[in-house]
């Protein structure tokens, strides 16, 4: 299934965008370009995140694709070296807009990291942290909130009846669900998960797949992964990036079983040639 | 030919495994001896011992308590031993080397007393007699003397604290309303009273007398609020001396210094020193956390930090009386001279802040300990890893609240090794402490009951001084030795109290803090 082209160009913003409403999108991302001092991580790259999907972001490491995410709630910020050019909107708002309060977008935008990592404090605490930077909210409710965080989280039941414990005692599969618990707590619209299941066991990364398919009912969820197999069994939308490109972008069902270039073939089947 | 390795498998790890556990060995050693040696000394000097009485084959006598016994210079067999004889009122020394070769007969007679008086140390003999103002008890009536004895020395130290609250409570606050021009009708007779009240129990405190008689035959008689303490040791049981040691180990921590230092107490030096050391934590800490959190967390990491950085840590190998001088120049002459111009005026050319004094000294320390703290703290804020910073700014944390909520707690137990590090230099620091405020001798405390009740502004006593002028600049060695001693062995044990409860204090929140490993 090689393309008759010997010389594929990339993905084109027309292309790949064809079949996502512009009603359905919930980020449009147009000619980002992001460098770190000297070395470009992304350059030109352009596509839209489509609302309640789930979308996967693939490609080698230093493609560029955690860069992408972390450009998504504006984290890249931290680095005192790093250089922007581009837009990205969200819900029809640029993101870079001073008008817009970078914590009140992090909010929106939560975030699940490669390695989990709950606060030193109880249970209870990690999941109130996102709340209790917000307005206060009376006890009664806090709790309820709570709850409703850890049972989306499918942490609830494990953890009822030890709400006031060091969160470090859970194991590492309960800290990651706990980490999501502790992002929902803040109603966001949308969750990335940077490679959420790669310090994981194989029954945790099950969790947490089953997780991200029950969640996308009402959120946006993106999602690097180096785990082939993980974006294709939860993934919508499939986008391959490679050396700060996006080579192509489509339904998860169309990169991987009928994907336009050999470049993404070659690196969904591993090969190397 | 088998190599020596293998028939001894303790040197299988070779020489280095022994040199370094020779290290540690040695280290080990050096700090039981020093600690034994402080103890030992230190604690013996409590310890009411026997007198004996000697007689010399000239038939002299004088009674003492053994010291120690050494060879006589430039003789084989020869030995001298030193006595402490007391009496240096009579016989003009209270130490005494006699040569072993000329006692004829020891004993250790049951009525031998020692004497602790408020002049002239101690007096070491017989008490003849008691003079109560219609009766005369002596010796003949055994038990009874020494009965009376007590209760009228217990009398005599009653009648001392209430003329001492009287003086404190009353008389002093009423003369300072009096000098500040706040006068009142009655205040004037008031005064007078209250003198007059000082005065009889004065008066009612020299109401008793005992008659002394040293072994060499002279008398002596004093009034009972010229004495501390008379003890017996000759004829106290094993938990009497105990119980007597203990009262004796007591007075020196509760008590203030006599006799230029070398007897009496060191209350005022253990509280100066604790005082110090409280006063510089709190001025310590926001300091040093606040230039730590602004040097790892808040500055952009440049050429410019990394020179701050090395600055830091070179200030800490500055010698301390570098510090010291500095403190002179900048706190007390410096800004303790222009608070005097500015508000002390009419107190000048006396200085209230111009010259050293508790808070100067804490001051100066606080600057000597402020990089250690710095060092500290932002190496703990280095270790916390950026995955948790990054954790709350995903959950809509703006950059100080990360920081407050997240960054801060994690580092207090480094912050709280940064104290320890600082309150250990600091404790045991004196040479700055000489120009920015300790003194030999503080008549008062730098807390008391007037307003405002800490007195930033006075002069202290340090337990590291005090060995310094103890050991040093009094006239009678021998006598300062056994203070030396236990001063410094009280001086270390200070310094591991307040470490402990840093240490303590850690611990209990690394527990809280606890981070699993996988």
């Amino acid at each position: 299934m090689l393309m008759a082209d010997a010389s594929p160009t990339p993905a084109t913003l027309h292309e790949i965008v064809r079949d996502i409403p512009s009603t359905d999108r919930c980020f449009e991302i147009e000619d980002l370009t992001i460098a770190y001092g000297d070395k470009t991580a992304l350059s030109g790259l352009s596509l839209h995140v489509p609302r309640h999907r789930v979308t996967a972001f693939i490609g080698p490491s230093g493609c560029g694709k955690s860069t992408l995410l972390r450009a998504f709630n504006r984290l890249h910020d931290l680095n005192e070296d790093v250089a922007r050019q581009g837009r990205i909107v969200l819900e029809g708002q640029e993101i870079h807009a001073p008008e817009v309060d970078v914590a009140d977008l992090r909010r929106r935008v939560g975030m699940v990291f490669q390695t989990p990592n709950p606060f030193p404090m109880s249970i209870y605490e990690n999941v109130a942290f996102g709340l209790r930077l917000q307005a206060a909210l009376p006890k009664r409710r806090r709790d309820e909130v709570i709850e409703w965080a850890l049972e989306s989280a499918a942490l609830w039941d494990e953890v009822k009846h030890r709400l006031h414990e060091s969160a470090l005692l859970l194991s590492g599969g309960q800290q990651q669900r706990l980490v999501i618990a502790r992002t929902l707590a803040v109603q966001p619209e949308v969750v990335l998960l940077d490679e959420p299941a790669s310090a994981l066991d194989p029954i945790s990364t099950l969790k947490i797949e089953e997780l991200i398919r029950n969640l996308k009912s009402h959120l946006t969820l993106v999602l690097v992964t180096h785990n082939m197999q993980q974006a294709a069994r939860v993934s919508d939308y499939t986008a391959f990036l490679e050396e700060g490109e996006l080579i192509e972008y489509g339904a998860t069902d169309t990169v991987f079983t009928n994907p336009r270039l050999a470049r993404t073939e070659n690196y969904i089947t591993g090969r190397t040639d | 030919m088998r190599r020596s390795t293998s028939r001894r498998p303790w040197l299988a790890e070779g020489p280095w495994a022994w040199l370094a556990a020779g290290g540690v060995a040695l280290s080990l050693l050096m700090v039981i001896a020093l600690l034994v040696l402080l103890a030992g000394r230190g604690l013996a000097h409590f310890w009411p011992q026997d007198i004996e009485a000697v007689t010399l084959e000239d038939g002299a006598q004088f009674a003492g308590q053994v010291v120690r016994e050494q060879g006589l210079p430039g003789e084989v067999d020869g030995r001298e031993r030193l006595y402490r004889t007391g009496n240096r009122d009579l016989q003009g020394a209270q130490w005494r080397w006699v040569d072993v070769a000329d006692i004829d007969t020891r004993a250790t007679p049951e009525d031998l007393v020692i004497v602790e008086r408020r002049r002239w140390g101690p007096f070491i003999g017989r008490v003849v007699a008691l003079e109560g103002p219609e009766t005369r008890w002596t010796v003949e009536d055994g038990d009874t003397l020494w009965q009376q004895l007590d209760e009228r020395l217990n009398r005599v130290s009653q009648l001392r604290s209430e003329r001492d609250v009287v003086r404190t409570q009353y008389l002093e606050p009423l003369a300072e309303r009096l000098a500040n021009g706040e006068k009142v009708a009655d205040d004037e007779d008031e005064l007078q009273a209250l003198k007059a009240r000082i005065v009889n129990l004065q008066e009612a405190m020299q109401r008793d007398r005992v008659v002394l008689e040293s072994l060499e035959g002279q008398q002596l008689t004093l009034t009972l609020d010229a004495l501390i303490d008379v003890t017996r040791p000759n004829a106290m049981s094993l938990p009497a001396k105990l119980s007597s040691w203990g009262h004796n180990v007591w007075r020196f921590l509760s008590e203030g210094p006599r006799d230029a230092n070398t007897a009496g107490g060191i209350w005022p030096a253990i509280f100066g020193t604790i005082m110090m050391v409280l006063l510089m934590s709190v001025l310590v800490m926001p300091f040093g956390v606040l230039a730590a959190i602004y040097l790892n967390e808040i500055a952009p990491q440049g050429r410019l930090t990394r020179l701050v950085r090395i600055g830091v840590r070179n200030l800490a190998g500055v010698p301390s009386i570098v510090y010291g001088v500095f403190g002179l120049g900048v706190f007390v002459y410096g800004i303790g001279g222009t608070l005097d111009s500015l508000f002390f005026a009419d107190e000048l050319p006396s200085p209230t802040f111009g010259t050293g004094g508790l808070l100067w000294a804490s001051l100066t320390l606080a600057l000597l300990t402020l990089p250690v703290v710095i060092v500290a703290t932002e190496e703990g804020l280095a270790r916390i890893p950026d995955a948790q910073r990054e954790g709350a700014l995903a959950l809509g944390a703006t950059r100080s609240e990360a920081l407050r909520r997240v960054v801060l707690p994690m580092a207090v137990p480094a912050m709280l090794t940064g104290l320890i590090l600082a309150v250990a230099r600091a404790a045991g620091e004196v040479a700055p402490l000489m120009l920015v405020g300790v003194t030999k001798l503080a008549s008062q405390v730098p807390v008391d009951g007037t307003f405002p009740f800490i007195h930033l502004e006075r002069k202290f006593m340090h337990l590291g001084y005090h060995i310094f002028d103890a050991g040093f600049h009094g006239g009678d060695v021998e006598s300062a030795m056994p203070l030396v001693y236990a001063t410094a062995l009280l001086l270390v044990l200070v310094i591991l109290v307040l470490n402990l409860t840093a240490i303590f204090l850690r611990h209990t929140i690394r527990t809280r803090h606890r981070v699993r490993t996988h």
